[in-house]
């Protein structure tokens, strides 16, 4: 039988810790290989959690990352208790950014964040309360897992 | 090409992976901005880049880039390179600048791995 490892998993985001971002996407794919779910859909989702890490860590207090990992599917929930969005319409337009220099100066910060993990996702959900928080869900699927030890 | 190529194309030091200089790789991505990285960029190319952050490291192994080129001789932090050796990327540093780096290095045979976004994408899409 499958190890239960890696089958779920929470990460705590703070806002503002810039020296870390991108670790959360590091360290849930490292994960995921080990599940075997295929190279491609491990690449997608990482590019998913990368930009919500980075939207947390820019715009929010704090913030959380969860995964769940089903057998044909993988589930992945970015909730924070940041500003909000006032207008959701216009995050989602490429180019569109409230992003400041500190941001910036990571390669972010272009208005690409929330279009990416949208067209990497084959369900994107985005739900934001201003003065409260954003949650994103996102859905990727992929043809089951590719059985194999955990190392 | 292999890495071993670009290293002596680019007249670069070699940061990190001296023991993966046999690696090849024939295609090659190059943006400062790393979302752009995170929408085009495609798995076992060379990304050329003048962000000397970890999170250049950190996006190319999102991606399963295989190696990074450093252009206008940035200083790389102590964090940057820990970063690259626990993932395994190989790190090279040139001091040409982009322009000059993505030049050389296409004379010599490495491609885009994309060469327009949007017609690709489309079809990455359907």
């Amino acid at each position: 039988m499958p190890s239960d490892e890696y089958l779920e998993g929470v990460f705590r985001v703070t806002g503002r810790d810039f020296v870390d971002a991108g670790l959360v996407s590091s360290s849930i794919k490292s994960g995921l290989k080990k599940k075997g779910v295929p190279e491609e859909i491990i690449r997608r989702i990482a590019v998913i959690i990368f930009e919500t890490e980075i939207n947390i860590i820019s715009y929010a207090r704090e913030g959380t990352i969860s995964y769940y990992l089903l057998p044909d599917s993988i589930v992945i929930e970015a909730k924070d208790t940041g500003p909000g969005i006032e207008d959701i319409e216009l995050a989602l337009q490429e180019g569109y950014s409230t992003a400041d220099d500190a941001i910036r100066e990571l390669g972010f910060g272009a208005g690409m964040g929330l279009p990416n993990v949208r067209k990497f996702s084959d369900v994107f959900e985005i739900s934001s309360e201003p003065g409260k928080g954003t949650c994103i869900t996102c859905v990727v699927r992929f043809n089951g897992i590719q059985e194999k030890e955990v190392e | 090409m292999r890495l071993a190529e670009i290293k002596e194309i680019l007249d670069a030091e070699v940061v990190v992976g001296e023991d993966k200089l046999d690696l090849e790789i024939s295609t090659a991505f190059g943006a400062d901005l790393m979302s752009d990285v995170l929408a085009f960029a495609r798995s076992g190319c060379l990304l050329i880049t003048g962000l000397s952050n970890p999170q250049s490291v950190r996006t190319a192994y999102a991606l399963d880039i295989a190696a990074i080129v450093v252009c206008r001789g940035k200083n790389l932090s102590e964090k940057f390179i820990e970063i690259a050796r626990d993932l395994g990327i190989p790190i090279l540093l040139t001091k040409f600048i982009m322009f000059e780096t993505c030049g050389r290095l296409y004379r010599e045979g490495m491609k885009g791995c994309i060469r327009e976004v949007f017609v690709e994408d489309k079809q990455r899409a359907q």
